[in-house]
């Protein structure tokens, strides 16, 4: 209106968020250049797409379970949420014999009705999101033995159901760089819950929830039916990363499914999302998730055991949240 | 009577505020020693330099003629200082044994705890005050009187000489409160020194000995309590200089009501209030800490549940029971703690702004026209003069007043005509709080309805149209703006001492 005003800093608002990214990616930098040094066989286009088809799935659960964190939250049932929904698109399609399309439906809308109900504990019944996604985790846990009989389902009878993960598009044009699906999913899943963070409603209360929720409450906003949406989209997410699994092993395994919770919740860490809420971004994470991902392959290729790749796992988490209270530390 | 504590020529700075001004204090054995003045004054300040929470500018301390240093808590503990804060320290969890002895356990050998011990020293000590108390029972189920017995009886078990109290009986009932009083009488007679804060007329009364009178960070003056009439206490306590602005009080004759508000209440905090509110008003409600003026605010708002009472906007009942409903029927609430209640502190002046606006500004996939908002942001940042460098500026990097724009711009741009401002101006520099009184009034001027809750009388006066005055969780009474501070004074400590048991 005046020319008083000051003119918008649209980069001054991303001043905190991008020096954790940096530090996270230079991290990576460094560690994909050591092992390229350390063993010659890192850094070729076959290892490469490896590491990014081994990020995938955890890439997939890491950005889920993102916006949770965000919040102020935390959700422990996200791996077995991931196993369950494989479990109900084998249903779907081995089972009832229905087309590719409403497997795939089925997997992501039954991640968002599990998210959902997640939501609803935290959100309505007060339960703090640690316990209600602990107990949804075990819930699900059981329900995809149940549902399966303790059983693997296989996906022979759906053709073209191993290409969602294993199939390479971009392979097909351009041959030199075989990008599996799995990879280009988990980047458009980034980009979309990227894009929803920072450009939507939901986004906005997202980090606004986990900044001071009384506050949001008392602003006027039904700050319960938006939580419950951010659990249930995470839910989905989860959704989409039962498909890529199951379609990576060409089955749907009951058993699998704890720990990777965990995982994902490292790569959101490492990635620099505060535990404590209001502040994250989807590259930190995926950031987060392909350090992960790169440590176990190079120590792989170094031969090194796997006892120990878990070892190191753990303290690059300790070094990385170390790292971002250093960083915290000066900023106040 | 001989003299266990004074304190000459205190003085002490905190950023912009010089809390106390060369303060002269003295307590002497077995005497209870009121401590009073408004809000602010500097009374708790005080007491905290002689308890070593605060080290003093300048000044010196003496205890038995000695002068002595209190470089903390700890060291005020040795010198027999106890004090009793408002708001109590205790640890719900563990007994109230254990709490009396917190740091200080008795052990036996391999460093177990020797809980019979602690036990019978708890015991001890509660029978020398003459109370009975289970000294295995946890803290948690008991009243905040009981509390407040346990911290007296933690102050005496450091064989304090003297004891500090910092409004005891702001969440007492009267039985309690004669029960307190009886203890103090009995720890008087054992020739202990009390200082008693309070600003509740009646009780100084009948419990003082000396009262002396703060306002401002000065001492105003020391009086015996036996000959002195309360109105002269009350005079010492506001003063006689008046605000340099006055307020213009506008004709709402014909004005039409924006709220009304019938039988509210919320157990103990809120009893049965009713009051209007028209439109261009401003009504100012005043009362000392406690009164549940806050707690009436957050009953309007829907952030608390009522027990009954119906709430009128525009001639229309609503059914208000979350924020949510609140804000769509136009009530905007300000919490007088902005940090906590009111803002984002993380996110940026836009995002403040916008916050409860934000479905108006999106489309229907939720995809926010962050354009239009910075357009938005960057005009109420010019109207309500925001001092900040943009838009995108962090709201925690703002000062308070500006903080507080934010939040008054957040209201506006969500169409609230109704906004309740608790204590506006807390933690606000000087010249912004008159910056954000005009704003206040101008926003009056535009037909907006305000309710200002203060603690600060200047502030009630300044700005109010009409006065409400709480005591107690009641609405003790109505008075024109530009009523005398006594005339508030005297209705703010209107108790309602009858028939209130625990059948309430």
């Amino acid at each position: 209106m005046t020319t008083t005003t000051a003119k918008p800093v649209p980069a001054a608002r991303k001043g905190g968020g991008a020096q954790q990214k940096l530090l996270a990616f230079a991290s990576l930098i460094v560690l994909v250049i050591g092992f390229s040094l350390a063993s010659p066989n890192f850094f070729q286009v076959a290892n490469i797409m490896a590491i990014l088809q081994a990020t995938s799935v955890n890439g997939v659960l890491a950005v889920g379970v993102t916006l949770i964190i965000i919040t102020g939250g935390i959700d422990l049932s996200i791996g077995t949420l991931m196993t369950f929904c494989s479990v109900m698109a084998g249903v779907v399609l081995t089972w009832w014999g229905m087309p590719l399309v409403l497997g795939v439906a089925a997997a992501i809308a039954t991640g968002a009705l599990c998210g959902l109900i997640s939501g609803t504990f935290v959100a309505r019944m007060k339960i703090p999101p640690f316990i209600a996604t602990l107990g949804m985790m075990l819930m699900l846990k059981g329900l995809s033995l149940i549902v399966t009989g303790t059983k693997p389902i296989y996906f022979n009878s759906t053709p073209g159901f191993t290409t969602i993960a294993q199939g390479s598009l971009i392979g097909a044009v351009i041959p030199e760089f075989p990008v599996p699906n799995g990879v280009l999913i988990l980047f458009l899943v980034a980009g979309a819950a990227a894009w929803v963070l920072s450009r939507t409603v939901l986004g906005r209360y997202t980090f606004a929830l986990g900044s001071n929720e009384e506050a949001v409450r008392l602003s006027g906003v039904n700050t319960a039916a938006w939580k419950m949406a951010i659990y249930a989209l995470s839910g989905a997410i989860c959704g989409i990363a039962g498909v890529l699994i199951a379609s990576r092993i060409n089955s749907a395994q009951p058993a699998l499914g704890l720990g990777y919770e965990l995982e994902a919740i490292a790569a959101v860490v490492i990635g620099g999302t505060s535990l404590a809420g209001g502040r994250g971004t989807i590259l930190g994470t995926l950031i987060g998730a392909l350090i992960m991902s790169v440590l176990t392959n190079g120590l792989r290729v170094l031969s090194v055991a796997p006892e120990w790749q878990t070892v190191v796992t753990g303290a690059i988490i300790i070094v990385a949240v170390y790292a971002d209270q250093l960083r915290r530390g000066r900023a106040a | 009577m001989s003299e266990l504590v004074r304190m000459e020529g205190i003085d002490m700075r905190f950023p912009g505020v010089h809390a106390l001004k060369a303060v002269n204090f003295d307590l002497r054995k077995a005497e209870v020693h009121a401590l009073m003045g408004e809000n602010g004054a500097g009374k708790s300040t005080l007491m905290k330099v002689l308890s070593g929470v605060y080290q003093p500018g300048a000044g010196r301390i003496l205890i038995d003629g000695t002068e002595v240093t209190v470089p903390g808590p700890r060291a005020a503990q040795d010198l027999g200082i106890g004090i009793i804060h408002q708001e109590l320290a205790l640890m719900k969890d563990l007994t109230v044994a254990q709490n009396i002895f917190i740091g200080r356990e008795p052990r036996k050998s391999f460093g177990r705890l020797d809980e019979a011990r602690l036990n019978a020293a708890a015991a001890a000590l509660f029978a020398s005050m003459n109370v009975t108390m289970d000294p295995r029972a946890p803290v948690e189920g008991l009243t905040i009187a009981r509390q407040q017995m346990v911290e007296i009886a933690k102050a005496l078990s450091h064989r304090s000489r003297v004891l500090v109290m910092d409004e005891p009986t702001a969440a007492l009932n009267d039985a309690e409160i004669a029960e307190l009083f009886r203890i103090i009488r009995q720890l008087r007679s054992e020739g202990v020194g009390i200082v008693y804060i309070s600003h509740k007329m009646d009780e100084i009364k009948r419990i003082a000995d000396r009262v002396t009178v703060m306002r401002d960070g000065a001492w105003v003056g020391t009086v015996e309590a036996a000959d002195t009439p309360i109105a002269r206490i009350i005079a010492m306590m506001v003063g006689r200089e008046l605000t340099d602005e006055t307020v213009q009080i506008p004709d709402l004759s014909v004005a039409e009501t924006a709220l009304e508000v019938r039988h509210l209440g919320r157990g103990r905090a809120v009893r049965d209030v009713s009051f209007s509110l028209k439109k261009g008003e401003i009504l100012g409600f005043a009362g000392l800490m406690g009164a549940g003026r806050t707690e009436l605010a957050r009953l309007i708002f829907g952030a608390d549940p009522r027990d009954g009472g119906e709430i009128i906007v525009h001639g229309q009942h609503r059914q208000i029971s979350s924020p949510e409903q609140a804000v769509r029927a136009g009530i905007g609430y300000l919490s007088e703690d902005r940090k906590q209640f009111g803002l984002a502190l993380g996110m940026d002046v836009r995002a403040n702004i916008a916050l409860a606006s934000l479905p108006r500004y999106s489309d229907m996939l939720g995809r926010i026209d962050e354009g239009k908002l910075g357009e938005i942001a960057r005009d109420y940042i010019a109207r309500l003069a925001i001092r900040t460098p943009s838009d995108a500026q962090e709201v925690r990097l703002l000062s308070g007043g500006n903080q507080q724009k934010v939040v008054i711009a957040k209201w506006l741009l969500r169409d609230c005509d109704i906004l309740i401002f608790d204590e506006p101006t807390r933690g606000i520099d000087v010249g912004a709080k008159a910056e954000i009184h005009r704003l206040l009034e101008s926003l009056a001027a535009d037909g907006k309805a305000i309710i200002v809750i203060s603690s600060e009388l200047p502030e009630v006066l300044r700005l109010s149209h009409r006065i409400a005055v709480m005591c107690e969780g009641r609405l003790t009474g109505f008075l024109p703006g530009g009523a005398s501070q006594e005339e508030i004074m005297a209705l703010a400590t209107k108790r309602d001492s009858m028939g209130e048991g625990e059948a309430a």
